[in-house]
């Protein structure tokens, strides 16, 4: 069987990690689980936002969970595939930014 | 698309005896998992026993005009167990010496038996407080003897209750059939026509969701909401409640399950949210289902995996509600799909 630094079932065990440190663990269980609660915006819509960073940090774990989140929300595909294509586009935009930095200095450097 | 039954094609999945096996080996056998009794056992709950009937569920027969990809019942226009009019009688009996409140009428497509509008008329006669019949709402399309069933349900008050996987056409289609997002649409507008899911409407419509693949539902009333809002914008469409019902993994869903290789996940996430909460007000303590032929189960599920009730009076003739009353209740790992979450039942989450 080939070995992989990822684990599907490992997600399962995610609560586990309040073994080794229970007061931070659990802190942490709590902040999750009232960030996602509905308030000024529903849960739907932060199911989506998830989804988004969850491509953007490229957490398989995460994309599994929010994929799965979202089908049980009644979340359409399409709405899901553009989510991430809103992450998508801050994460490149945030690249192409640095362009100008790279503009500058070549404009800099050259006679 | 699906064109036939398990039972049409062969599928060993067609036996119960291979659905229980299955249900009660792998994780479950292994002590990966822990299986429903001993769950039910941590928590003072077993042997479960039921409260007092109120709630009549008879299956009509299995014959259906659709064949949907989740069907629990296994139904489709091959299937030809039908109910009998003598058995429907007995029914009918049962219903006038006991206390049962509610008359809940499923199939496959109940409208197809031969003795359905007989049963209707006279089930009407003796006055129950609900009289649901579960409509596929295609039916009401199918053919031309049909077409009339929105008014033959309104004078026969009856509560209609109908599947909807979705708001949108691809994933309703791919769970039920081609075609039966379209039609399923027309038939709600014309119940609406008539007065049925309207604003302050005694004519009840309400709608079942279940989940168009391996997930669980999540909260009912944002969905209900979601619901409402997309087939009122969309098509002008109006109803009561949405239920939200776990697919519980029997019949065509657990075929479903193994072959995409889902099993192991989804059972862990019915384990992971058995809610001890929602076993008090699970369906089999206050409903009994009649099969097709009479013999009598703990709910629609049970009946489907031929888990007979257990004691005297197990067959509609001999109905008993003292009797009843003290049997314990069959269970198998499926039942961890109506305790999951906020729990599942024939009308929604019971939490």
């Amino acid at each position: 069987m080939s070995k992989t630094y990822y684990d599907p079932a490992d997600l399962k065990k995610f609560g586990k990690i309040t073994e080794w440190n229970e007061e931070l663990g659990t802190k942490f269980f709590d902040y999750y689980g009232k960030v996602f609660e509905d308030g000024a915006l529903s849960a739907r819509e932060k199911s989506l936002i998830a989804l988004a960073v969850a491509h953007v940090v490229k957490c398989p774990y995460c994309i599994d969970a929010y994929t799965k989140d979202g089908l049980e929300r009644g979340i359409t595909k399409e709405e899901m595939m553009e989510a991430v294509h809103a992450g998508a586009a801050i994460e490149s935009g945030a690249t192409l930014v640095h362009v100008v930095q790279m503009m500058k200095k070549y404009d800099k450097l050259s006679m | 698309m699906l064109k036939k039954s398990l039972k049409q094609r062969q599928n060993p999945l067609s036996s119960s005896k291979h659905q229980l096996n299955v249900l009660a080996n792998g994780i479950f056998k292994n002590g990966e998992l822990p299986s429903f009794k001993t769950n039910l056992e941590k928590n003072n709950l077993f042997p479960l026993k039921p409260n007092p009937i109120e709630i009549l569920q008879i299956n009509l027969g299995y014959m259906c005009n659709q064949v949907c990809a989740h069907c629990h019942v296994d139904a489709g226009p091959d299937r030809k167990e039908i109910m009998t009019k003598k058995t429907m009688q007995h029914c009918l009996d049962a219903v006038k010496k006991s206390n049962i409140h509610t008359l809940d009428l499923t199939g496959g497509a109940p409208e197809m038996n031969p003795n359905f509008r007989w049963f209707v008329e006279e089930a009407h006669k003796i006055g129950v407080q609900d009289f649901i019949v579960r409509s596929n709402l295609t039916i009401i399309m199918a053919n031309k003897k049909y077409h009339d069933l929105p008014e033959f349900f309104k004078n026969h008050n009856i509560h209609v209750i109908s599947s909807m996987p979705h708001w949108t056409k691809g994933k309703t289609d791919k769970q039920r059939g081609d075609g039966v997002f379209n039609l399923s649409i027309e038939a709600l507008k014309k119940l609406n026509k008539i007065g049925y899911g309207l604003k302050n409407s005694n004519l009840k419509l309400d709608l079942v969701y279940n989940p168009s693949g391996a997930f669980l539902p999540t909260n009912q009333n944002s969905l209900e909401l979601d619901f409402k809002k997309a087939l009122y914008d969309d098509f002008g469409i109006e109803f009561h409640n949405l239920f939200a019902i776990t697919n519980l993994p029997i019949s065509r869903f657990l075929d479903y399950l193994l072959a995409s290789e889902n099993y192991e996940d989804y059972m862990y996430a019915l384990v992971e949210a058995f809610n001890p909460k929602a076993v008090e007000n699970v369906m089999c303590k206050n409903t009994i289902s009649v099969g097709w032929d009479g013999h009598l189960y703990d709910c629609d599920f049970n009946q489907m995996l031929n888990l007979k009730l257990k004691g005297p009076a197990a067959h509609i003739k001999d109905f008993d509600e003292v009797l009843l009353k003290e049997r314990s209740i069959q269970i198998s790992q499926h039942c961890y799909g109506c305790t999951a979450g906020a729990g599942s039942s024939c009308q929604g989450s019971v939490v």
